[in-house]
């Protein structure tokens, strides 16, 4: 008996119904989205995104789910949010309009209110039921509720209220994200939590080394499993978006697929087929030593074959970048006109690391390549510190991995350093390394090229000659080397 | 003494206990100091929840003065009949209030 109720209360668990919030990355996060017709608090201190977290749950719901909203506004007035989420790309009036959303700002001012005797919040009631009611609504937004202490002073009555009204929301079975003030022992300044008992998300604003970054964590979510890690957000134009801590999924289809890299003479080194798609590439070489090329040459055959390519460029500009190419007979400037290429091109110090990853992620999401050049992926240690930076590379990889994406990075290896210890380590997170260097020969400096290492593939073993040509690289062995190596 | 007209307007929900008895204590007030010069309006808000957005009600009972300017709104069961008489300008705040 005592076994069946365990498994049945584990059958519930492995339920509980989701609401999907549609914000970037925060329904993977919490695997699903929100409790379904229960509260969730968000809290966080004053400009951390609590209300663009709700007021976007609620648009999302109401354009992609088809779940209108009530959003109740104690602290902005309707036409103040409708000018702040403008600009955040919420069209709130053509919501309101449609019958998609209703504002309702409740003001409370305790100066122009006497109290005298005992009192409920039935008025709270008849107005969110009566909300509610006028459009439908499934989704509800409580911003924040804790205005409410300012407004009364008797604190027995507005506690046993707001108990009443989340049990009234449960009771509803409308899906409700209550924002709270972050206090100073508690997570809320008046101890919200207490009645959220299903969900609560933390949202932090903080800056480390100069760099301005947003967290969310999901300090619990009942019944659920959910990310413990903190995960950078970013707000822009298109609201929020987390970047979720994409483990490498390993149920994932590993292709055994082959791209050829754009150079024969290297594919033949990879036993004549080429990289594995999905995999890892990284290219590490000391200044000169032709790593650019070496991309810009994997993305002119990726467009050949009619595919898409990302390019991360944060050294060069997209002019500069396609000049320089042209003097080695690859035309970046007409994939781009194809539409085939798109170069992003940052300073990598111009935004925290973590705002260049989901920037990343969005870019990757709108342009959906087939490969991603990175180059080089160690400025962006610079951007962040250097532990953080590793974790944050990590991340990045595996969401590109997890989504069959081939990526190309480049690294700057420093002459003289020791040889196989990449700046950031970032070595062991690829599938394949090949390592370019530049060796005084005689009267010149020639260019070699050496795979280190390559999982799962045979490849070749001796370290080549690499030529820039007018025509592009070509890899050849170097002479007399052949004997020494057999 | 000027005479001068009060218009209340008391928001309930529903016949509950503790409007009624609001009720009662807010006519046995005006009955004793405003004697021919009030009036009293009594909003049901379940049965006109729209009402409710209009005059910021959140609390109930709220007891608001309409007139004369400025708008004035007292919560609760109006049991305390000196805050009431203040809290409307009827007669002056106290030295300690």
């Amino acid at each position: 008996m005592v076994a069946k109720s365990r498994n049945m209360a584990r059958k519930m668990m492995s339920e509980l119904p989701k609401c999907p919030s549609g914000i970037q990355g925060l329904d993977e996060v919490t695997f699903g989205g929100l409790p379904k017709g229960r509260p969730t608090l968000v809290c966080g201190s004053a400009g951390c995104g609590k209300t663009l977290l709700a007021m976007e749950f609620l648009c999302r719901g109401a354009v992609k789910y088809h779940e209108p909203g009530v959003f109740m506004a104690f602290e902005e007035r309707e036409e103040d949010l409708r000018e702040n989420f403008a600009s955040l790309g919420f069209d709130l009036a053509s919501l309101v309009k449609h019958k998609k959303l209703v504002i309702d700002y409740v003001y409370i001012e305790r100066s122009e209110i006497e109290e005298t005797g005992e009192y409920n919040l039935e008025g709270l009631f008849v107005r969110l039921a009566s909300a509610i009611d006028s459009i439908g609504a499934k989704r509800v937004v409580l911003d924040t509720i804790e205005a409410l202490f300012s407004g009364f002073s008797n604190e027995t009555i507005l506690r046993a209220e707001l108990r009443r009204l989340f049990r009234w929301l449960k009771d509803r079975g409308v899906t409700a994200v209550v924002t709270g003030e972050k206090g100073h022992t508690l997570l809320t300044k008046h101890g919200l939590e207490e009645y959220v008992a299903d969900c609560v998300i933390f949202l932090d604003h903080r800056v480390t080394a100069q760099i301005a970054t947003r967290r969310l964590k999901i300090v619990k979510y009942r019944g659920s499993k959910h990310g413990t890690n903190e995960f950078p957000f970013l707000i822009d134009t298109n609201g929020i978006s987390v970047f979720p801590t994409t483990s490498l999924l390993l149920s994932r289809n590993v292709s055994s697929e082959r791209i050829s890299s754009g150079i024969k003479s290297l594919d033949e080194m990879f036993g004549d087929k080429g990289y594995y798609r999905g995999s890892t590439i990284l290219v590490s070489g000391s200044a000169g030593s032709g790593k650019t090329s070496f991309g810009a040459q994997f993305v002119d055959s990726v467009c050949r074959n009619g595919q898409r390519a990302l390019y991360f460029a944060f050294e060069e500009s997209e002019g500069q970048l396609s000049r320089n190419m042209k003097s080695i007979s690859i035309n970046l400037k007409h994939w781009i006109d194809k539409g085939r290429l798109k170069i992003v091109a940052n300073r990598a110090t111009l935004c925290g690391l973590e705002m260049h990853l989901v920037m990343a992620h969005n870019a990757v999401r709108e342009f959906k390549p087939a490969i991603v050049i990175i180059d080089p992926i160690t400025t962006l240690t610079g951007a962040g510190i250097e532990d953080e930076a590793k974790l944050m590379i990590a991340r990045l990889l595996d969401f590109l991995k997890n989504n069959d994406i081939t990526v190309l990075a480049t690294d700057l290896t420093i002459v003289g350093e020791n040889g196989e210890a990449t700046e950031i380590g970032i070595s062991s997170l690829c599938d394949t390394w090949i390592k370019l260097s530049m060796e005084t020969q005689g009267h010149g400096r020639m260019r070699r090229i050496t795979i280190i290492k390559s999982r799962g593939m045979e490849h070749g073993l001796e370290t080549k000659d690499l030529l820039i040509t007018d025509n592009g690289l070509e890899i050849k062995d170097i002479p007399g080397s052949r004997e020494n190596c057999t | 003494m000027k005479k001068v007209n009060y218009r209340l307007r008391l928001y309930v929900a529903g016949n509950t206990p503790k409007s009624l008895e609001a009720f009662a204590n807010l006519r046995k007030i005006c009955g004793d100091y405003l004697e021919g010069q009030y009036s009293i309006d009594v909003v049901d808000l379940l049965k006109n929840p729209k009402l409710a957005k209009g005059d910021q009600i959140v609390a109930i009972p709220t007891l608001v003065r309409r007139l004369p300017p400025p708008l004035k709104k007292i919560i609760g069961d109006l049991s305390d009949k000196e805050k009431v008489l203040v809290g409307l300008d009827i007669i002056d705040r106290g030295p300690d209030d």
